[in-house]
């Protein structure tokens, strides 16, 4: 417990990388290079999917122990003897993902998949408390380092065109303002290189994000992340209100920035989707990771470790559409939404 | 969009008579009495009945209201806004000498207000429960609350008598001729009532921007613009500032009619010989030409303000442009 490092507040720079996390974490590592594993052995929480591969010995992002919770005012108590209380979202989470993988999270809608986004790129609530450890390529971060990580190795997908500026042109958006050490001619010429590899007409650019058509959208703001050229793409649902074709395109693309040496973490709550089109399934439930496992374990419930991976298994339209008899509540809430999208 | 152009022309024409009718409908229910208002306590005193039923006959005490509203209806037509009974000279040349002082003093307090509102909005709301946020809402709220003409008064002991910094009232000063009144002069009388109706004025604008700002940083937008790097000033810098003008100038130009009407208050105070003064005047002294024309004045400019706050909307928002080329 002690090495718990606490990240409060991003503006703060981690109050401790503690010593001994920087050490545990050097030695951690070590080991982990030194281990030769099969593709499904089971290490760091997680089995491995065939492309999954360690890249100078450690994960592209470790995220270990993170718990995410939130100082708010007890809210059945009355107005002026409402204490705070701290409300935990995320509980000792636990993923990795590695170079040349899509590790996608699966969870239900509203179960504080976006806040596992948010914990890893630094973006904070002013009342939230962040508890745990997260390495990228190697190294521990802590608050601030994850904050200069943002646009710098790691960029965000957001869900949908709302997360555009709305009185602003597609394309100075796309070729967006946090470097200013790069000269605007040339992140011009990028943002028109972006463009024609994706589709995109120069006449795009000068589009407000109201005029975008889904698709459209959907590949401006692939764009804007591929504009700062990250190592690891974090996409928050990605695909809503996109019809299947454009939803597989979508993730098609994610397919080929892996393919080139990227990593994505890809949040949604479609499963099917996600089975899809990724590596490995991180089985999101009660804000943690219940199970981290290859794609392939989802071809019988019987490789799946966790009750709840099982009842996603039979939720899934092409086997019985069960909901499991146990537990009733439970897999209402998770597993239909689940298995519906 | 010719369309638009005749619609507010409609608009305009409507709210000039809707005014003007108000306004003589008010003076007739108004226990005033002209006559005796005009020519003063004592006069009217001393005066025979023959002479007040000649003045009374002179200035149309007797004529029914809607015969002297047709009349005054129809000289406006011809561009003839009627003479001033208090001022006795053309309403119109007393309007624009009035409305010199009057737009100077409100321009001045319209820019300082605007401007300085939007600064200390934008800088509370980015800093959300921090000290500078409770000191500036503080000083908002306190302001929101202050009349404006106490606050005048406050300003003449402080400034005026105690430090002596600023004359007590009026635009020019005391018996220099007008010919030798400098701008400096002017800008010297100009100053204190002008600080008082922007001191009042920056409170709604501190308070609405501050509310936007917070909602703007909560947005989706920001948050992405951050997640791609930018620090928070340089997300409301490159998101913020745009999208948070539009229902600051919305604002700006419809609180035009609220520094009107604080206008009045501050000018009378100050004793500063403005518009506001002299619809105080016109009221008292059943001076219905004059009202009428001060009237329709401030209410052509509010309609202005309203309306240019209203094209703005195109300018700065595409979506809004969009839809009007659609419509």
């Amino acid at each position: 417990m002690e090495d718990r490092t606490r990240m409060q507040d991003e503006s703060q720079a981690l109050r401790a990388a503690e010593l001994d996390a920087v050490s545990e974490a050097l030695l951690a590592a070590h080991d982990h290079e030194r281990t030769s594993h099969a593709d499904a052995q089971k290490h760091h929480h997680h089995t491995h999917a065939p492309v999954s591969h360690h890249e100078h010995g450690h994960h592209l992002l470790q995220v270990e122990d993170l718990s995410v919770g939130f100082r708010m005012y007890e809210e059945d108590a009355p107005f002026f003897r409402a204490r705070q209380r701290v409300v935990e979202v995320i509980h000792r989470l636990s993923i990795s993902v590695h170079v040349g993988e899509i590790v996608a999270v699966v969870g239900a809608s509203g179960s504080g998949k976006t806040l596992l986004a948010d914990a890893i790129l630094g973006l904070f609530e002013p009342n939230a408390t962040a508890c745990g450890r997260i390495w990228y390529d190697g190294e521990l971060q802590d608050a601030a380092s994850l904050a200069e990580r943002r646009g710098n190795g790691i960029s965000l997908v957001p869900q949908s065109v709302n997360h555009l500026d709305p009185l602003m042109k597609v394309g100075r958006q796309v070729e967006g303002f946090a470097r200013a050490d790069v000269p605007h001619a040339e992140r011009a010429r990028h943002r028109e290189r972006l463009f024609a590899r994706y589709g995109l007409s120069e006449d795009a650019a000068d589009l407000y994000p109201h005029q975008l058509s889904g698709g459209m959208a959907r590949r401006v703001l692939l764009c804007c992340a591929l504009m700062d050229d990250p190592r690891l793409i974090i996409a928050d649902e990605p695909t809503p209100g996109l019809d299947l074709d454009l939803a597989v395109r979508a993730l098609g693309d994610f397919r080929d920035f892996a393919d080139a040496g990227g990593g994505v973490l890809l949040i949604t709550h479609d499963i099917e989707l996600a089975l899809r089109v990724a590596d490995r399934v991180a089985v999101f439930k009660d804000g943690t990771v219940v199970e981290e496992t290859a794609v392939a374990n989802f071809a019988s419930p019987d490789t799946l470790e966790h009750p709840f991976s099982r009842e996603l298994w039979h939720a899934l339209p092409e086997h019985d559409f069960a909901v499991p008899p146990a537990s009733p509540c439970e897999g209402d809430g998770g597993a239909q939404s689940l298995g519906q999208s | 969009m010719g369309n638009f152009i005749l619609r507010n022309i409609a608009k305009f024409v409507l709210l000039m008579i809707a005014v003007s009718m108000v306004t003589f409908v008010l003076v007739s229910i108004s226990p005033v009495d002209p006559v005796q208002a005009n020519v003063g306590q004592t006069a009217y005193i001393n005066m025979s009945e023959a002479k007040r039923a000649q003045l009374a006959e002179y200035w149309g005490v007797n004529t029914p209201l809607w015969e002297r509203y047709a009349n005054w209806f129809g000289d406006l037509l011809h561009g003839d806004l009627g003479t001033s009974l208090r001022f006795n000279a053309p309403v119109a040349d007393v309007i624009a000498t009035r409305a010199v002082n009057s737009l100077a003093l409100m321009a001045t307090a319209w820019v300082v207000s605007g401007v300085l509102g939007f600064a200390l909005g934008v800088l509370a709301g980015a800093n959300r429960g921090r000290i500078v946020d409770r000191v500036v809402k503080g000083y908002c709220f306190l302001l929101a609350s202050v009349p404006t003409f106490w606050l005048g008064l406050v300003f003449l002991i402080v400034f005026s008598v105690w430090l002596g910094w600023f004359p007590f009232g009026f635009s020019v000063p005391i018996g220099v001729s007008a010919a030798d009144v400098t701008l400096a002069d002017a800008l010297h009388h100009l100053a204190l009532p002008a600080l008082t109706l922007s001191v009042v004025g920056v409170a709604n604008i501190a308070l609405h921007t501050r509310e936007k700002t917070i909602d703007v940083l909560e947005s989706d937008y920001v948050r992405f613009a951050r997640a791609r790097g930018l620090s928070t000033w340089g997300a409301l810098r490159h998101h913020g500032l745009r999208n948070l003008a539009l229902p600051a100038l919305t604002l700006q130009f419809a609180s035009i009619s609220e520094i009107f009407g604080g206008s009045v208050l501050v000018e009378q105070v100050f004793s500063y010989p403005g518009l506001g003064q002299a619809a105080v005047t016109a009221g008292l002294g059943g001076d219905v030409a004059l009202l009428a024309g001060i009237a329709l004045f401030s209410a052509a400019f509010v309609f202005g303000g309203n309306l240019i706050a209203n094209m703005l909307y195109g300018v700065v928002d595409p979506r809004i442009r969009k839809g009007e080329a659609h419509a």
